[in-house]
């Protein structure tokens, strides 16, 4: 199913970088009722028909890739063709059911937003995302003002985090879980919201991250957004990596199949 | 190892997601403390911070649960039988079981109820369970305090015996966490479980001599009698009972209780430690 002859591992090491995370022939999948419902929710009834309602979900079907240093990875594909998936198994959030994913330190995903609470005001959530995000006390205090200046919400800092307007609270989101050194970060679907202004002030994040030895992997729908940050792009369909490769290339691949 | 990818080892890669070892696991738990005692500082201000009377329903609320069952067991069922000071009984009873009924009800929930940070952010999930007992903890001490304030009021005297309520409460601590170490994860596996529980904690409510005394109800059943003895929540509220109030003979110190509720605490949280890690790669799957 691979498209690219230039694709998968082969794939152009022009120096010597090392590589920081491989997958390698990850397969994952999840058993599913019928009805769409996770099998794990706690209103369900029933204990001996679970087994004949289950539907088992091939999310991934064999993905092998290698990252390495520097690198800024565009992740692509239609809704529900596993990108999400993927990189859950990358930061091994979701075990694979067969494969491996190898990494130099733990990806991390820029999902902070779950550790928050919204009755709390914008200063209670930044203390409690940085913790969340593996800072400790001390740095949280070092790096509050920095926070809360990259979000852009010092005149809200005191009002309760559910009166801020969707795109104040992604900023905010964005902000804690950019602010620890992260040598492999995940960011996924984080910079469709907020205005251009702050997209480009994430964006610029992102090439510091990757500037400083770090990888980052972005899944996003905006092609714009992927070219001006990545510098190699994976196409993922139906589980499976259709591409791997220079962004135009694959972009343009992936826009001609649509 | 398929041919076209690098070698993992040769670059010094592990992989990811495997379950740390428990000592190593320990450790990591311990480096995110300032985030499991936020987490619960937060969580008890975000609960209270809609209501008008803001924190003060930490000790409003079992003030009026004491006063509704004084009310049905003292007056309508009088089942007051052979208690002095049934009302101090009661309320003792009432507020130290309040934490356990709390944090068991909550601890068991612990993983079930935060899917979506167990499935977005990466940390030792035993900080979840230590969290939400850790928040019904300190939701305890100003109850305890009250009680000491309304002791003295009652014209009790306070003791050097109080003191001991300190190490009593550790102790209490440290069994409600091996207890929901346990829980959490058999509702992950289970999520019926989280209908049932409840059922067990009522049943403990009203077995443990909450509002009757043990000793004089089951007076004519040696069996009963026996297995309170050994049901650490029994145990738990007959102690502090005992050490709150040193006047009255009923209320003699049984320092029997003492091993017995060290070799629970220390038991539970140990078999609940290695149990709930055992399980640290499941928490975070879909299916």
């Amino acid at each position: 199913m691979v498209v690219s002859t230039e694709g998968t591992g082969k794939r152009a090491r022009p120096d010597s970088r090392l590589p920081v995370v491989i997958v390698d022939d990850l397969h994952v999948e999840y058993k599913v009722y019928a009805t769409g419902k996770r099998a794990t929710e706690a209103d369900r009834g029933g204990l001996l028909r679970r087994a004949k309602r289950t539907r088992t979900v091939h999310a991934l079907k064999g993905v092998s890739f290698t990252a390495y240093e520097n690198d800024s990875i565009g992740v692509i594909g239609s809704n529900g063709s596993g990108k999400s998936t993927l990189m859950r198994a990358i930061t091994g959030l979701t075990p694979s059911s067969s494969g491996a994913v190898y990494a130099v330190s733990r990806p991390s995903m820029l999902g902070v937003g779950a550790a928050l609470i919204k009755t709390l005001s914008g200063q209670r959530n930044v203390i409690l995302g940085g913790l969340a995000m593996g800072l400790s006390k001390r740095e949280v205090e070092e790096r509050y003002d920095e926070i809360v200046d990259f979000a852009g919400i010092r005149p809200f800092i005191d009002l309760p985090m559910r009166t801020y307007s969707s795109g104040m609270t992604a900023r905010l989101k964005f902000a804690i879980a950019t602010v620890r050194k992260h040598e492999i970060l995940i960011v996924d679907e984080a910079l469709a919201v907020g205005d251009r202004k702050f997209r480009k002030r994430s964006e610029q994040r992102i090439r510091e991250i990757r500037d400083n030895a770090g990888t980052v992997f972005l899944v996003s729908h905006s092609m714009q957004s992927i070219r001006d940050t990545c510098n190699r792009v994976i196409w993922i369909e139906k589980g499976e990596l259709m591409m791997d490769g220079d962004p135009d290339e694959v972009i343009s691949a992936y826009e001609a199949t649509r | 190892m398929s041919s076209e990818v690098d070698d993992p080892q040769a670059y010094g890669l592990h992989r990811v997601g495997g379950r740390p070892p428990l000592l190593k696991y320990l450790r990591g738990v311990a480096q995110r403390r300032d985030f499991i005692v936020s987490l619960a500082k937060f969580r008890i201000e975000a609960e209270n911070q809609r209501h008008r009377l803001g924190m003060l329903w930490i000790v409003l609320k079992p003030i009026l649960e004491a006063a509704v069952f004084g009310l049905v067991f003292g007056t309508l069922m009088r089942s007051t039988r052979g208690v002095p000071d049934f009302i101090v009984f009661l309320i003792i009873g009432v507020f130290v079981f309040e934490f356990f009924s709390s944090s068991f009800g909550a601890g068991s929930k612990a993983i079930t109820n935060n899917q979506a940070l167990v499935q977005s952010l990466s940390f030792p999930r035993m900080s979840l369970p230590i969290s939400v007992v850790t928040q019904k903890f300190m939701q305890l001490v100003p109850t305890i305090v009250l009680l000491m304030v309304f002791l003295l009021a009652l014209g009790h005297k306070a003791s050097l015996n109080w003191f001991l309520m300190v190490p009593l409460l550790i102790l209490y601590y440290m069994f409600c966490l091996g207890l929901a170490f346990i829980t959490a994860r058999l509702t992950v596996h289970l999520p019926d479980l989280s209908n049932l529980l409840p059922f067990a904690s009522r049943f403990l409510f009203y077995t443990s001599g909450i509002f009757f005394s043990v000793d004089v109800r089951f007076a004519d059943t040696p069996l009963l009698l026996k297995y309170v003895e050994y049901q650490p929540l029994y145990a738990f509220l007959s102690l502090a009972r005992e050490l709150l109030l040193d006047s009255d003979p009923l209320y003699d110190v049984r320092t029997q209780f003492w091993p017995i509720l060290v070799c629970w605490s220390i038991g539970l949280l140990i078999v609940g430690t290695i149990f709930f890690w055992a399980a640290e790669e499941r928490y975070g799957r879909v299916d």
